[in-house]
Formats: structure tokens, C-alpha cells, sequence
């Protein structure tokens, strides 16, 4: 898994809230037997129109949201489907961090496994980073995740908290399936109490 | 011993490890496969090397993209689909997975197939690379849904890494008014809370309303747990659910059964148990809803008006404002008013045999307005089966509904089941948001029963009036 330490990089603003995985990236696209080529579909239905055109208007079809890095976003952010094709497309596109009020669990859980830093934050500093990224390409955005740090363009510092474990296996790029085989004889022994206790399953 | 709630005597139950920074290794009983979110974890683990800790607990079944016509057995048409089921049906092979091809009468919606296989017991880890998995909490299991990753991780470790989840409580009292159902317990208690409102923590649904459901219709409260934004939802086994479990292939039998009822008659939350959220809803308050958003949250009765973005706060106002634009709805419209061209019957929320009799029920002796197209899809082939043999089937034929083959179908359009851009649906399934049934699709989220009453008027119906 890609490592993630810090990134300094342009901060698209999307201020929805429940944007779902159906938006982030429509059914149509779950076809593929691969992870990477999802990104020219990311937020499709609201980034192009019926002919395939881009819209104009959407942020991430912007001058100067193009190379976004990162998105700011509203409340219960990635609810919906457990579809790892979410990540796999802002990854694609080259989205390594979200700043959000919430998330919906199993989106956010998806985020670490593929080098995506999900960073919540209450309402109050999300409405403070997304003023700052609606100024456009030149409000670049520090995050440091050793720091546990976001600095503004403007050098204001905000903290933001993330659960040690998942801290640690981003900063590491550590696979978890590895992680997990090193516990075997835990898993052994407890397959031994389960085949006593409940030998039906 | 200090008292626990149902999610905490599961969870204890199947704690393999924990860390000093508070993550858990969970063993997982058993593991549901379907086409779509499980190639890429196949290939990850071809590419290391690794093999399946457990295949024996691991089923698979292609759902999402199968095609619900009978011209299915010549072949899946579509390529990219044709080629994902083809992938599954060699990894099954290859790693040695219980697997219920297209072809074969068992065949359905992963959360349809495993409760009516006996996969699903009570007392176990559930997961599938489906966040509807919830739905086998009906039963008393942790089950929950997990991305692409977890169910690599699973098939190498036959364990998820996982911090424990908060204690929810939902207590439905009293008893259901005549019309209203589960699917409207499920959905008002989402309009109540939130899609948000169940985040980081597991449901248990208790009282007398969701006591007195039968197993299907505990199932449809469930599945959509996750709609509700929790991790799972969970239902204390009892009298029916042993009852449903007894016979089931998979089933436990002879002494093994005695020794699993033994467990089984402990999973229930001690009196004094603590939750972190309780919510409480009186089941005579509760009416047949329908949504009238993008949102599973945007849950009004069908007696109620289409609301104005002015009614909402903070983001939900632009919400609103998209939600009604894309939906085509003037605020201030009766919903009874809104005029449908499309009924879906079906999905893992409401594709089982008691939906399918309560469709029946309404529709016996009359026909769908014309014009209107009107299918049903079972969950599985066996429940299609079943309904045939109860003479279902002839009363949905007769009334001018397609009788379908077991599949997702319009619940997601992967398959060649979709909305036309502007088309508007009445559907049991459960989600409304933005091309969920086809891009432009709008959807409507019902009961089985509402979305019959709909096939008949061609409109948003109060099924209560055709009672
Ligand atoms: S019926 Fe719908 S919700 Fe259920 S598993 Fe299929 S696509 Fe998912």
C-alpha cells in the first residue's frame, strides 16, 4: 500500500453533504475486474452531462481544481454502498485526503486500506477549510499526518485527530493481510476453542 | 460479570486478539461472496501467494449483474458483466467455495440465499463485500459489510481488524396499525434518525412491534440498518427465528442442534445492559411512508406533501434543493398525486416470499394501470419457486406485472434492468439516490404492498384505501 506522510497540494471545494457512492462513482463503473482506471469517472453524473461533455461548473472540470489533491466536502461523506471502487477512483484521480464533518463507516474504513487519509473535523473548521479552498489553486493546503496537522494558506494551523493503529499502518504503507498472518497461532488456537464450543459453525 | 448487550456477548464470542491501540481481530464465521466486489480481491491474493484460511465457511453466488430474463441461460449479453460472473465462477472453483451458479435453482441475492440455505445462524460473524449484509442481523449474527480489502483479508485470514462499535437501541412499541409493515418501521426509523444517525454504532431493534414480525420481515428491518448510517443491525433470536433455522441445509442437526440452542437461548441483552443511544417509537405512530428525496432519510407518510427546501437547516436545505430538482417534485404537492411510470418489486429488503404474498394480496383480481411497467423479481429461484407453487405467480401474471428470474435486478441497474432518464419508479428496494435504478432514474422507496397499490392507480398510493 502507498505510504502517507504529508502532503501539500490544492484543496478542491464540494459542499454537500451525504454525498453517496453511487455519486462518487455510479454503478456502471463496478464492471471492471481491476482497481486502477476509475478515475475519468470519478462523480460522473454530476461531472459530465448526458453527451459526455464535461459541466463546466463542477469543481473538479475547474482550471484550477483540475489537479485537486484534496477534497473538502459535507457531513456523511461515502455513505451508501461498501464499494472500494469510491477510493479506488478519488485515488485514481489523484485525491490522497478528505476533509469532512463525518463519514460513513465502511467508506472511511476503505480509505485506509488504499493510502487515502480521511480527516474529520467538526462543522465549524470544515466551513474554515472550505472557505479556504474556494480561493482556488493558490490556497495550498499542508497535511501532516505524523503532526496530525492541517495548515491553511493563510498559516493557520488546525489539529485533527485519527485512531493510532490506522495512523500507523498509513505512515508505514503497511499491508494489513501481513499484519494479520503474523497473529496465525492466535487464529489457530482460537479455532481450536471455536471447534469445542460451537463445532455447528 | 458486568451486564451486555446482545452486540457485546457476539463480539466477546469471537474476539481472537486484541492491541494495546484498541483494534480487535475478529474471527469471522462466515464469509458471502458475490461477483462484483470480489475479483480484485481474488487477484490480490493470486499475485502473494496466499490461499483461503477457510473455504468451507465461504459461499458465493452472482447476483448484482445478472440478467432476470429468461434468455439468461443462453448467456450473459452484456461483456463486462458476462465477464465478472465468469470470473467468479472460476474463482469458486479454483479456491474451492460453495457456489450457486446461475444456473441452479438456489441461485438469488447473496442476503436472500444465505438464511434460506441456513448458512446464516445465530450467534455469528456475518460479513459480505455488500453493505445490505446487515440484513442477516435478523437472525441474531453480527453481520456487516466490508469493501474490497476486508474480504481479501478474510478469505487469507478468515479474521476482519475492527474497534468495537457503540450500542444503539431502537425500540419499536405496541402494535402495527393495519397496512403499515416492516419496510415502513425501517424507513421511518431512518427518517427519524438520519442517514447519519446510527454511525459508529450497532443497531439492536427490539419491543413488541418488531417481536411480533415474522423472520422476513425482521430481515427487511434490518437490511437497511445501513441506510441508517450503523455498522449492523441486530435482532435477539427467538422462538421464530430457531423455528425458520430448523431443517435449513446448512442447519445444525441431532446434538449439534440441542448444543447450539443451548447458546442461542443466551444472546439476548441483559435488562441492565448500557446503551450509548436509545430511541423509542410508538408503532401506532407509525404510517405507511414513502420517500420523496435522493435520501433514504427523506421519509414522509403517504398522506403528507412534498416538503420545501425551507423546511430543512444547514446543508440539508441545498440538499433539499438538488433532491427536488432531480426528482421533478413542486414543494407543496400531495404525494398521493405523484404519478409513477415503473413498479419494482423486489431486492434483498423485500424479494422473499412473505413481500411477494403481500403484493399478491393487494393486486388478486385487479391490473396495473396501463402503460405502466410493473415487475417482479424474487430473491431467489426458490422463493420464485414457492411463489408459483402458491399460485402467486398467476396473480402477479394476471394483473399485468413481468415475473422475473432471481437477481438484483432494478435495484442497482448493473444489470439490463434500468430507469430511462426522468422515469419514475415505485420501488421496494432501498435506496433513492441519484441513478441508483439508471442514471436520471427516480425513485420512490415503499413497502411491497404500497408499491402494488401504486401498479394499480399509477401513482403514489395509500394502500390503506384498498384494504
Ligand atoms: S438487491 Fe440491491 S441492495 Fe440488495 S444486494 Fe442486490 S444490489 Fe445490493
Amino acid at each position: 500500500m502507498e505510504k502517507f506522510d504529508k502532503l501539500t497540494g490544492i484543496a478542491a471545494p464540494l459542499p454537500l453533504v451525504n454525498i453517496d457512492t453511487d455519486m462518487i462513482i455510479p454503478k456502471q463503473f463496478l464492471k471492471t475486474i481491476k482497481r486502477t482506471g476509475l478515475g475519468v469517472h470519478l462523480f460522473d453524473e454530476m461531472r459530465y452531462d448526458d453527451d459526455g461533455n464535461e459541466i463546466p461548473d463542477f469543481v473538479l472540470n475547474k482550471p484550477q481544481y483540475r489537479d485537486a489533491e484534496i477534497l473538502v466536502t459535507g457531513e456523511n461523506f461515502g455513505c451508501g454502498s461498501s464499494r472500494e471502487h469510491a477510493p479506488w477512483a478519488l485515488n485514481d484521480f489523484g485525491i490522497r485526503c478528505v476533509i469532512a464533518p463525518s463519514y460513513a463507516d465502511i467508506f472511511y474504513n476503505n480509505c485506509f486500506k488504499n493510502g487515502i487519509l480521511p480527516i474529520a473535523l467538526p462543522q465549524e473548521q470544515v466551513e474554515t477549510l472550505m472557505r479556504d479552498a474556494e480561493k482556488g489553486a493558490n490556497a495550498r493546503m499542508d497535511i501532516d499526518l505524523e503532526a496530525q496537522t492541517i495548515t491553511t494558506s493563510d498559516g493557520e494551523v488546525i489539529t485533527f485527530e485519527i485512531d493510532p493503529f490506522r495512523k500507523h499502518c498509513l505512515l508505514n504503507g503497511l499491508d494489513d493481510i501481513a499484519l494479520t498472518l503474523e497473529k496465525a497461532p492466535a487464529i489457530d488456537a482460537f479455532e481450536g476453542r471455536a471447534a469445542a464450543a460451537r463445532p455447528w459453525v | 460479570m458486568s451486564a451486555k448487550t446482545l452486540y457485546d456477548k457476539i463480539w466477546d464470542a469471537h474476539l481472537v486478539d486484541e492491541a494495546e491501540d484498541g483494534s480487535s481481530l475478529l474471527y469471522i464465521d462466515r464469509h458471502l461472496v458475490h461477483e462484483v466486489t470480489s475479483p480484485q480481491a481474488f487477484e490480490g491474493l493470486r499475485m502473494a501467494g496466499r490461499a483461503l484460511r477457510k473455504p468451507e465457511n465461504t459461499i458465493a453466488v452472482p447476483d448484482h449483474n445478472v440478467p432476470t430474463t429468461p434468455d439468461r441461460v443462453d448467456g450473459i449479453k452484456n461483456e463486462e458483466s458476462r465477464i465478472q460472473v465468469e470470473a467468479l465462477d472460476h474463482n469458486a472453483r479454483d479456491f474451492g467455495i460453495t457456489y450457486y451458479p446461475v444456473s441452479d435453482i438456489r441461485q438469488g441475492i447473496v442476503h436472500i440465499v444465505g438464511p434460506e440455505q441456513g448458512w446464516t445462524l445465530p450467534g455469528m460473524t456475518v460479513v459480505c463485500g455488500d453493505s445490505h449484509t446487515a440484513t442477516h442481523g435478523a437472525f441474531g449474527a453480527l453481520a456487516h459489510g466490508i469493501g474490497t480489502s476486508e474480504v481479501e483479508h478474510v478469505l487469507a485470514t478468515q479474521t476482519l481488524i475492527q474497534q468495537k462499535s457503540k450500542n444503539m437501541k431502537v425500540e419499536i412499541t405496541g402494535t402495527l396499525p393495519p397496512g403499515v409493515t416492516a419496510k415502513d418501521i425501517t424507513l421511518t426509523v431512518i427518517g427519524r434518525t438520519g442517514t447519519a444517525g446510527g454511525t459508529g454504532h450497532v443497531i439492536e431493534y427490539c419491543g413488541e412491534a418488531i417481536r411480533a414480525l415474522s423472520m422476513e420481515g425482521r430481515m427487511t428491518v434490518c437490511n437497511m440498518a445501513i441506510e441508517g448510517g450503523a455498522r449492523a443491525g441486530l435482532i435477539a433470536p427467538d422462538e421464530k427465528t430457531y423455528q425458520y433455522v430448523k431443517g435449513r441445509p446448512h442447519a445444525p442437526k441431532g446434538g449439534q442442534w440441542e448444543m447450539a440452542m443451548e447458546w442461542w437461548k443466551t444472546l439476548y441483552s441483559d435488562d441492565d445492559a448500557h446503551w450509548d443511544k436509545e430511541i423509542t417509537i410508538r408503532a401506532e405512530d407509525i404510517a405507511p411512508v414513502v420517500t420523496w428525496g435522493t435520501s433514504p432519510e427523506d421519509v414522509l407518510p403517504i398522506t403528507g406533501s412534498v416538503p420545501a427546501p425551507d423546511d430543512f437547516e444547514g446543508g440539508k436545505v441545498e440538499a433539499a434543493k438538488r433532491a427536488l430538482d432531480y426528482m421533478g417534485l413542486e414543494a407543496g404537492t400531495p404525494l398521493r398525486e405523484v404519478e409513477i411510470d415503473t413498479v419494482f418489486i423486489g431486492s434483498c429488503t423485500n424479494g422473499r416470499i412473505e413481500d411477494l404474498r403481500a403484493a399478491a394480496e393487494v393486486l388478486k383480481g385487479k391490473k396495473i394501470k396501463d402503460g405502466l411497467r410493473a415487475m417482479i423479481v424474487p430473491g431467489s429461484g426458490l422463493v420464485r419457486a414457492q411463489a408459483e407453487e402458491e399460485g402467486l405467480a398467476d396473480i402477479f401474471i394476471e394483473a399485468g406485472f413481468e415475473w422475473r428470474l432471481a437477481g438484483c435486478s432494478m435495484c442497482l441497474a448493473m444489470n439490463p434492468d434500468q430507469l430511462a432518464p426522468g422515469e419514475r419508479c415505485a420501488a421496494t428496494s432501498n435506496r433513492n439516490f441519484e441513478g441508483r435504478q439508471g442514471r436520471g432514474g427516480r425513485t420512490h422507496l415503499m413497502s411491497p404492498a404500497m408499491a402494488a397499490a401504486a401498479a394499480v392507480t399509477g401513482r403514489l398510493t395509500d394502500v390503506r384505501e384498498m384494504m
